[in-house]
């Protein structure tokens, strides 16, 4: 920038005067700019986030002024809400089977897609189109009804002598159902891991190859190691991602996390509490436990990433 | 290795094949008559029929579903228009102005695209609440002109860092100011990131319920989603057949999306790791 000015015909003799002038009027055109970001972010998150932090202090229906009660939202959902911990159990399960299914089969499939034959481009683009069309309405409800007593799934794990029934109607395969609709959306990370080991070069192959390694040996000891950083990547975001998963519980269940709760999920009870029971405050308690719960995990899966994941040129 | 490259195929076809198979169930399911759609498992209907759109077209709740549909459209042409530009400001005061509080703000920005949305969800509803602009389309595409989708912010942050600063010092010479600069250097560079930002933007804001569920409560304003997830709760099975003529037409706009557009899309996840 310095040169700019000094390069400027008929620039004053003394080329260091200018620069402080320009930088003041850069100080205003730069919040000119950011004004929509920083307008958003004071009334839309800043205030938000410290009025949902005092709200969840509070006893509050929406109509009537918020009614401070304490520690009383936390105590209560702690200690003598059983639908909390019952829908803090079914997100545990719900994030515990879908993620590490959804990541495997990622992983996977973009090792297939990256031998490199003819049409590889072709099936990538394939493979990440339900991605786009599984967050819909429309898919959940082809869920439900493909999984629905009689439906598809039924009938055709029927034919193998396997009568499960719907699996919407049953307790124990209802949140089965919504895992499935989250494991079909995997070609997101898909595509984000087969970036990751096309990165990978191809002589650690060879020079493996020649050491005698076979191809287990490969995997273990040089496309895992190469990749860690992307799969640390996919596992943070998929899980984060997966804790406010919201439609297809409420889609498959109507609504009501049913049958008999099972597919209630966090986000779902918190969405109950706050805008069918109009319990504001308990919900906003709800959520800051939620925003925790999320940090702390994101925390501990960085912490004990530093003993799995390897970063090339840092020469460890 | 002609032999594994027909095995690699072979076993491509049959992970295409198991995956398409939900989207052409409903697609075939929308032309069923009502008896054939829960149970067939077939995907050619016996009977073709387009009752089940005419159904729909006459009406679902009182309201043609064109009507859910331009609901919709206005929505997520307004979301796309705001992200659009309010990102690609806020982008370019982060990645090329000096001011006060830059890096901080930066940070807090970037920490925002992890927050939870439901943490600044009440609030955010009363403030909406007290606007008088629940039940109307303005809580879901203000924020947008806000730049609250911070996501994209970084993104083309990124995409603006990676541009040669002689540009921007061209322009000076040539006596641009910043706004300038923004307009006629800048934003034509940044095209590649305002289309990859307007389509994600378009196909997230179509399919969102969350929001649409929280703050659209009249009939006459409720978008392709929650006319669907309304109507099913409200029908019998035997109307199943129509409501999957309106899922289909729901994911119509994504189709074509998708298809005049994979390769941004695809390529947007692989270089950004958006989730698609």
């Amino acid at each position: 920038m310095t040169q700019a000015v000094l390069d400027r015909p008929g620039g004053s003799v003394k080329p260091a005067r200018p620069v402080p002038r320009r930088r003041r009027a850069g100080q205003g055109t730069g919040y000119l700019f950011l004004s929509p970001w920083l307008i958003g972010v004071l009334v839309l998150t800043i205030g938000p986030m410290i009025a949902s932090l005092y709200l969840s202090f509070t006893d509050y229906d929406l109509f009537d002024a918020p009614h401070w009660v304490g520690f009383d939202n936390y105590v209560t959902m702690f200690t003598r809400d059983d639908r909390f911990w019952h829908a803090t159990g079914v997100t545990a399960r719900y994030v515990g089977l879908s993620v590490p299914l959804k990541l495997g089969l990622a992983l996977a499939v973009a090792m297939l897609l990256n031998r490199a034959h003819r049409g590889a481009g072709l099936y990538r683009s394939a493979f990440y189109a339900p991605s786009l069309l599984g967050a819909s309405v429309s898919l959940a409800l082809v869920w439900r009804a493909m999984f629905s007593t009689g439906g598809t799934a039924d009938r055709v794990l029927a034919a193998f002598g396997l009568g499960t029934g719907g699996w919407v109607d049953r307790p124990q395969f209802a949140l089965l159902t919504v895992v499935a609709l989250a494991v079909w959306q995997f070609g997101a990370p898909m595509v984000i891991f087969l970036a990751g080991l096309k990165q990978i070069p191809k002589e650690l192959y060879e020079a493996a190859e020649l050491d005698g390694a076979g191809p287990v040996r490969r995997f273990r000891s040089v496309t895992l190691p190469m990749l860690s950083p992307v799969l640390l990547f996919n596992l943070v975001l998929e899980t984060i991602h997966a804790f406010q998963s919201f439609t297809g519980a409420f889609v498959v269940s109507s609504g009501r996390g049913g049958p008999s709760d099972s597919t209630l999920l966090y986000t779902l009870y918190l969405y109950q509490r706050g805008f069918t029971d109009f319990r504001m405050g308990f919900a906003s308690a709800m959520a800051w436990v939620l925003l925790v719960v999320i940090g702390v995990l994101t925390a501990l899966l960085f912490r004990g990433s530093r003993r799995w994941v390897f970063y090339a040129g840092e020469g460890r | 290795m002609t032999r594994r490259s027909w095995a690699w195929h072979l076993l491509m076809v049959v992970i295409l094949v198991v995956l398409l198979y939900p989207v052409g169930w409903l697609v075939s399911a929308s032309f069923k008559p009502a008896e054939e759609v829960l149970t067939g498992l077939s995907l050619l209907p016996s009977h073709p029929t387009g009752d089940n759109y005419t159904q729909v077209f006459g009406g679902v709740a009182g309201y043609s579903v064109w009507h859910y549909f331009a609901n919709s459209v206005v929505i997520s042409v307004g979301a796309v228009v705001g992200n659009v530009i309010s990102c690609s400001l806020a982008a370019y005061a982060f990645a090329r102005l000096h001011f006060r509080g830059r890096g901080p703000m930066f940070g807090f920005m970037l920490s925002t695209i992890m927050l939870p949305q439901h943490v600044v969800l009440i609030p955010q509803y009363v403030i909406f609440q007290k606007l008088g602009m629940v039940d109307t389309f303005w809580p879901l595409v203000l924020p947008k002109f806000l730049a609250t989708d911070a996501f994209f912010v970084f993104l083309m942050v990124q995409f603006i860092r990676a541009l040669p600063g002689e540009l921007d010092e061209a322009a000076t010479i040539d006596g641009c100011g910043p706004v300038r600069t923004f307009r006629y250097v800048i934003a034509p560079l940044l095209r590649p990131a305002l289309i990859t930002t307007a389509i994600f933007t378009f196909i997230w804001t179509w399919n969102d319920f969350f929001s649409q569920l929280i703050y659209l409560n009249d009939p006459g304003r409720f978008t392709l989603p929650l006319a669907l997830q309304i109507f099913v709760d409200q029908t019998s099975q035997s109307a199943f057949g129509p409501m999957f003529a309106m899922s289909v037409l729901a994911l119509l706009p994504i189709g074509l999306f998708f298809f005049a557009f994979q390769r941004y899309l695809v390529e947007g996840v692989a270089t950004s790791g958006l989730k698609g």
